[in-house]
């Protein structure tokens, strides 16, 4: 893997990198990836696979549950927050 | 001062019934055990406060003969469980002030029974780890031989039952967590069938394989904590709740039904069919893992085990499988901490610069390594042949399983390749992966699974043996511990 590849990763992924660990990313990704390509081998029997969702989401009645929180545990939660709400950096 | 090594929870609660100690004792115990060695083990990342408060409330709901099994029973949590007002790290740095504002389902139901949550225990960085070594807040040494790791990620609540720190802990498994840890410290361990506890107030790591349960000294223990624990919760979509009795459950320690059947049909399975994936067995395993398996397998057999050779074509694939759903996973869902609603932030000059350097600082090695395969995985060009395909594989390992558990009751393996390692002894990723090679397998097929001590090494380190059974049979995994005796 190229450290190209791993900086457009780390791009996607949202995360600085050292420009030692993009080596030693590359080098470990490479090993990993050396590993797990087998499963690409793997002989599956389309019965086998093609089989129903293995899980399955179990719904519960569509009505309001109100659950009671501390609000100002949550708010002492933000990183930075002015007037009771959550502040960021401007994004347009 | 009583002599905590000694007591499980089931004699510890007849002890406390009889009014021959109090939960004041037992509390105080494991304080003075974690004040004489916790700076040396590094097991208990906090003792909770109010501990001794909660052990006198219990102490006066025995005396007005309201206490159940696990009124006042000292009970370590993993530091990625969340405890309503405690601060929940997961072993990170990104979350090293993050406090909860609710109780996971398995601490409210822990509460409920009068059970003393004594602190939070250690672990690999958002669970992802077989050593602890990946911990932000150093790793946890191993409480029968502090220069080795007591394996991972839930190394913290292993070494707290076997450092006589707790009576039992609650630990989370993906591919091992539970497992591994438990078979290097020489205790049980067992992770449930997936849904069978609620995963809400889990911090998620791999929410397609995360479950929560019981580590402890005894099987006995590790089933009156499931008990506890396990439960249909509405908060967690996927969660299914314990196993009926037509699922075969509850089991008492002989491996009856505990609740007789009021049609009065045939109750006692007698579970004895135990299938050996001898394939797995071939290489990459120590010698003496191998001899105690071996030895394990006789004693099974004495005891009136029909053992047999099976074999799982698919599961061969297990780690591979795991190595690319779980990260997939990871990715998606540690994208949330970004540093905008809480945890850690770091200050740079737009918006995702701020993402940036948040994760940057607050991620640590492993984690970031397993975010950047799991971006890759699932990435444009390369989602088919890698995720697709290990969801295919996922698949057949299921329905591989299930075909077995027509011809055998359980599948039998040693729970690790090797005992508890040193520090510093797997430097390679892969090496490290390998640790698991046993365990995913009932992750990937969401079955239950424990990890019973077997005896020790040369070196006095303790071995493990790994029990799969089908899907919503988890009662019938503790009844093993005696026969393997």
């Amino acid at each position: 893997m190229e450290i190209k590849d791993i900086e457009k990763l780390a791009e996607l992924a949202k995360l600085n990198l050292e420009d030692s660990e993009k080596d030693a990313l590359s080098a470990d990704l490479e090993g990993i990836l050396g590993y797990i390509e087998q499963i690409r081998e793997a002989k599956i029997d389309e019965t086998d696979a093609d089989t129903e969702p293995v899980q399955k989401n179990v719904w519960r009645e569509d009505e309001a549950r109100p659950r009671q929180f501390s609000r100002e545990e949550i708010l002492n939660q933000f990183p930075d927050s002015q007037d009771g709400f959550v502040k960021v950096k401007k994004i347009l | 001062m009583i002599d905590i090594d000694s007591l499980t929870i089931k004699k510890a609660g007849e002890m406390m019934q009889a009014g021959e100690i109090t939960s004041v004792d037992l509390v105080s115990a494991c304080l003075a055990r974690i004040e004489e060695k916790n700076k040396e083990l590094n097991i208990f990342l906090e003792v909770f406060a109010g501990a001794l408060e909660e052990a006198k409330k219990a102490d006066e709901k025995i005396k007005r003969g309201e206490g159940g099994p696990l009124t006042g029973i000292p009970i370590a949590v993993k530091d990625n469980i969340l405890v309503n007002g405690k601060i929940n790290s997961s072993g990170s740095k990104m979350l090293e002030n993050y406090r909860a504002s609710y109780d996971a389902f398995v601490i409210k139901k822990l509460k409920e029974a009068g059970a003393v949550l004594i602190g939070r225990t250690n672990m690999d960085e958002f669970a992802m780890g077989s050593s602890t070594e990946n911990s932000a807040y150093g790793p946890v040494r191993n409480p029968l031989d502090p220069s080795r790791v007591p394996g991972g990620s839930s190394g913290g609540s292993a070494a707290a039952v076997a450092g006589g720190m707790a009576l039992a802990s609650l630990g989370s498994d993906t591919g091992g967590s539970i497992r591994q840890p438990a078979s290097f410290c020489g205790v049980v361990g067992m992770k449930p069938t997936y849904g069978a506890v609620s995963r809400s107030g889990l911090t998620a790591m791999s929410s397609s394989l995360d479950v929560i349960g019981p580590m402890a000294k005894t099987s006995e223990d590790a089933r009156i904590v499931f008990e506890c624990i396990a439960g249909r919760d509405e908060m967690d979509g996927t969660s299914k709740g314990p196993p009926s009795q037509s699922e075969g459950g509850p089991f008492n320690m002989q491996g009856d039904p505990l609740h007789a059947n009021m049609q009065g049909d045939p109750l006692p399975l007698h579970l004895k069919r135990i299938g050996i994936p001898r394939d797995f067995l071939k290489e990459g395993i120590d010698p003496e893992v191998l001899q105690n398996f071996e030895h394990s397998v006789e004693k099974l057999k004495k005891a009136g085990y029909e053992i047999k050779d099976i074999s799982l074509p698919y599961s061969k694939y297990s780690l591979a499988v795991y190595y690319i759903i779980m990260p997939a996973e990871v990715s998606t869902n540690l994208s949330r901490l970004d540093g905008v609603r809480y945890g850690l932030r770091e200050e740079g000059e737009s918006v995702s610069d701020s993402y940036k350097k948040t994760r940057a600082l607050g991620f640590g090695q492993e984690t970031r390594r397993r975010v950047m395969l799991g971006t890759y995985v699932l990435s444009h060009g390369y989602y088919d042949a890698y995720y697709n395909q290990a969801w295919k594989v996922r698949r057949a390992i299921m329905k591989e399983y299930d075909g077995i558990f027509k011809e055998v009751d359980f599948v039998m393996t040693p729970t690790t390749p090797t005992p508890a390692f040193k520090f510093g002894a797997k430097k390679d990723p892969v090496e490290m992966y390998l640790s698991d090679i046993f365990t995913v397998s009932a992750n990937l097929a969401g079955l239950p699974s424990i990890s019973i001590p077997s005896g020790l090494s040369k070196e006095g380190l303790p071995f493990g043996m790994l029990f799969t059974a089908p899907t919503g049979q988890d009662y019938s995994l503790f009844p093993l511990e005696k026969d393997l005796k």
